[in-house]
Order: C-alpha cells, then structure tokens, then sequence
C-alpha cells in the first residue's frame, strides 16, 4: 500500500501553488492522476520518486518509510526501487536497446529477466538497434520494458503514450494492463485521455491546484454529470448560415465540426464563438465500431 | 633539423590535456547542475583566460611562484617544486591557461543532455557517479573530442605565458612556438620555416579529425 501524505510549494502556472496531498493507494491498484497542465501531477510522481522532496509530511510504500520530514528520513531515489517512464522517453542514446535494459538489471539480477521482457515487448528484432533508430512506439516500449527490469513494487508512468497516434495508443495499452497483471505491480499514470483511463485504470485522482478535488473510479469521476442518459457535448459555434426557413449552426465538438439545425428563435442568442451545448433528448444515438 | 622544441611542444600539450580533462569534467558537471550563488564567479574566473593577454598571466604566476614569495617558497621547501622556468611550471600555467577551452564545451554538452536521463539512472538505482561515466560521459562524446583538442591545439600555440614563466631553456621550457621567435630574432628564416610548417600541418589535421568525426564523415565512409 502507499500511503501519500505530503505539502510542497511549487511554482504553477498562476504563480505560487501549494502541492498538498493526502491519498492513499491499494497495492495491485492502476491509478491514474487526471488534471489539468500544472495541477502538480508531474511533480507528485517525483516527490514519490524522491527525484523531488516535499517540504513537509510521510511517504510509505508496503509498510517501509521512504520519506518522513519529521524523522528527517529522505530514502535516495536509488534505493526505491521504482519504476519511472519518463515523458521524453529518457532512452540513453549510446546504449542499444538491451543494453539499455542491461543497464536497468540490478547487480545480482538475472540476464533471462531482460530476454523476457524483450519477448513480452516484442522488442527481439530491435535489441541492437539505437534510440535514435526507433519508432515513437517503439521506444515507448523500451522504455517501459527498461523500467521492469529492477522488478519494482511501483510504476510510475509520466504520459507515457500522449505523443502516440490512436492506433498504436491502443496497442500499448494492451501492453500496460498485460505488465500490470503480470508483475503485480502498483502503477500510477498520468493521463489527459478519458477513455485511455477507462481502459486501465481502477482509481483515479483528479488534480486541480495542487489538491485532489475528486476520486473514485472513472465512472464515479467522468459520468457523474452525463449519467441522465441524455446525449450531449459541450463545443464552440463556429458558423451561422440561413438555408430557406431554417438556420444551420457549424459547432466544433472536441475535433469534430458538426451542423446543427436551429430556428430563427433560438438563432438570436447566439453569435460566433459561443460556448454551447448541444443535446438530444427524444432520439436513442445510435452506436457503429469504427476501426 | 632540430627536433627537440617539437617534441617539447606535443608533450606539453599531451600532459596539459590530460590533466585537465581529470579536472575539468568535474568542475564542468558542477558548473552544469550547480544553483550556487558563486557560480558566476566561478564562470568568470574559468573564462578569464579567454580575454586576458597571456603575458597578465605569465607576469602573475612568475610573481606568485617565485621562490622569493611565501607561495612560491612553501610549494619548493615541501613540495620540491620549482615552477618557475621549469616544466611543471608551464604545466601548470598552460592548465589554467586552457581551461575555459576544455570546460566549455563539456559544460554545454552536459547542460543540454535532458535531465530526465540521470534522473532515469538514478531511479534505476545507478549512484551519481556510475551515471556520469556510463550514461554522460558517453552522450557527450563529441563535446569531449572538442574540449580535448581545443584544448590541445591551443597549448601548441600558446607563446606570451610559456615566455613569461618559462623563459628559452633548450629541452625544458623552448617550445616550438618560443623556438620560431628565438630564430626570427637570429634571422634564421629557414629554421624559423621548418618549425612554422611543422606546427601548421599538425594543427591542420588536428581540427579535420575532429570536424570528420564530430561530422559523422569516417562513419559513413567506413559503412
């Protein structure tokens, strides 16, 4: 279990912010930490890394201390045994793909612990390959096949897969929830992608300011609003133009430009650049798999 | 033709360079990752060389290691050393004299390396030390080649610091570059020629090793 109890001043994107924590997580959870840029999400996979320390408070992970600022004990990040994906990879460039892994093995560890996870990660083909050499894929799963190779009790991944395209997004998450499971790992994820957290995860924290401001698992947190069962979005006219009697709205929906038709009542209140929400209440949507 | 200021002037500049690059990447790293108030200072007195005319330079350490001095007597009565027209005097002088050309370049090479690579050493549970040298030092090899032959071509050339402490001694302090001076002044041009062409051959190829291979040229020759 870990069990986050900390304070720590961070310079946010509005100036000074508090970074004021206490959560705790189950062990076996996959938790993901959802906010906006600058809630302090970042800042608390360091602060448990111990690549960052907090001002005041506790961190203990299965029963062990690692930072306590009233004992003044501060384990180093060396001995926590975590395991990090980082946003930027972090690959070390002069090392091909095993020695990367190698690199991770700790000094009595096991040479066959890095060809299983080259075959788990698919990776066989690309072990003599550079960094440099490699798919934005690919390397992700470098790195993450890097990060297990210490064995550690907790996954720390930083957006690990945001830089990715859809397709290959979903592929690497098969690849998460499968390391997950096989290496009873704790995880923690930062993730902006709704439905990548529905995938996943079981627990999630919502960040704004430096405080959890909502948890639970990501029905609890994402469908609290919407689960009327009525169908609509929130999205930004982008057009208005007469056709005969009636009028057609463009609204912008996330990526998505869609008309919708209005009458010259409700036209009136509405200019370019409106925030609006667009609703269906009498008609069932109707759902097709895309692929 | 004689040899001996030549071979004078590469071991100068052989034990120069490799000195300072044990001295060098040390400070560098610090300079790279330190948020202390004195490292502007710290930065200036590392450039300082750059700008100031060597003879300021040579002028002091004759004055600071003269044996006449409390320094300059301490380090001869406990250390037995003479730094003044001797050797170790232009080791010493040329070390200080290079060392913006080494640390320079190693400093920026370490500064743009992402910090998330150390610090993903470090939660590998790599010590701080391992880190430079397995994962660093490596990543900024072209910065290194830069520093060490920087720093070597520029001990080959350097003159008005060698003059000052280390005088015209045959075989302990006439380098090349003194050597070059001392037969222009005898109006020995074609002594003068030998050594001049001599160095400008040496430096040339210096600098087209290190623009081939920091250029990645040999690599796709030899491919």
């Amino acid at each position: 279990m870990i069990a986050l109890r900390i304070q720590k001043k961070l310079d946010g994107p509005n100036g000074d912010m508090l970074l004021d924590l206490d959560i705790q997580i189950q062990k076996g959870q996959f938790v993901t930490l959802y906010g906006a840029s600058g809630a302090g999400k970042t800042s608390t996979l360091r602060i448990l890394s111990g690549l960052l320390q907090a001002e005041k408070g506790k961190i203990e992970v299965n029963g062990t201390t690692w930072f306590d600022s009233a004992t003044k004990v501060n384990k180093k990040p060396q001995t926590r045994n975590i395991g990090y994906v980082f946003q930027d990879y972090a690959l070390f460039p002069t090392m091909t793909v095993e020695e990367n892994l190698l690199f991770g093995l700790p000094k009595k560890g096991d040479q066959k612990e890095v060809t299983t996870l080259l075959e788990m990660m698919e990776l066989v083909d690309l072990k003599d390959r550079k960094p440099t050499t490699l798919s934005g894929g690919q390397k992700q799963r470098v790195a993450l096949a890097r990060a297990l190779v210490q064995k550690p009790a907790v996954l720390l991944l930083d957006e690990p897969l945001s830089a990715l395209d859809m397709k290959i997004r979903l592929k690497l998450q098969d690849y998460l929830l499968k390391v997950h499971k096989t290496y009873e790992l704790t995880t923690i994820l930062i993730s902006h992608d709704i439905g990548e957290i529905y995938r996943l995860s079981n627990q999630v924290f919502v960040l704004e300011n430096g405080k959890v401001i909502k948890s639970g698992t990501p029905s609890e947190v994402f469908l609290n609003d919407t689960i009327s069962g009525k169908f609509k979005f929130k999205g930004e006219v982008l057009k208005i133009e007469k056709d005969e009697v009636v009028y057609l709205v463009t609204v912008l929906i996330q990526n998505e430009v869609v008309k919708v038709i209005a009458a010259a009542s409700e036209i009136k209140r509405l200019t370019i650049g409106d925030r609006v929400i667009v609703a269906s209440k009498a008609f069932n949507p109707v759902i097709y798999k895309i692929e | 033709m004689n040899w001996e200021p030549l071979l004078l002037t590469l071991k100068l500049a052989g034990v120069t360079t490799l000195l300072l690059l044990v001295l060098s990447i040390p400070l560098a790293s610090w300079l790279a990752t330190t948020k202390s108030r004195f490292k502007p200072v710290m930065e200036t007195l590392v450039s300082m060389p750059l700008v100031l005319p060597p003879t300021v330079l040579g002028f002091y350490f004759l004055i600071v290691f003269s044996p006449n001095n409390a320094f300059g007597n301490w380090l001869d009565e406990w250390l037995g050393l003479k730094l003044i027209f001797s050797f170790s005097g232009l080791v010493v002088a040329s070390i200080i004299y290079s060392l913006p050309f080494m640390v320079h370049p190693i400093q920026a090479g370490l500064s743009s390396i992402s910090p998330s690579l150390k610090e993903a050493a470090y939660v590998m549970g790599k010590s701080k030390l391992t880190t430079l040298i397995k994962v660093l030092l490596p990543t900024i090899k072209p910065s290194l080649l830069t520093g060490i032959v920087l720093a070597f071509a520029h001990t080959v050339g350097e003159f008005g610091v060698v003059l000052m402490i280390g005088g015209n001694i045959p075989g302990k302090t006439k380098v090349a570059s003194i050597a070059i001076y001392d037969e222009v002044e005898a109006l020995n041009y074609a002594g003068a020629n030998f050594y001049s062409t001599v160095l400008f051959v040496i430096t040339f190829c210096i600098l087209l090793a290190v623009y081939l291979i920091n250029g990645g040229y040999l690599k796709r020759f030899w491919k």
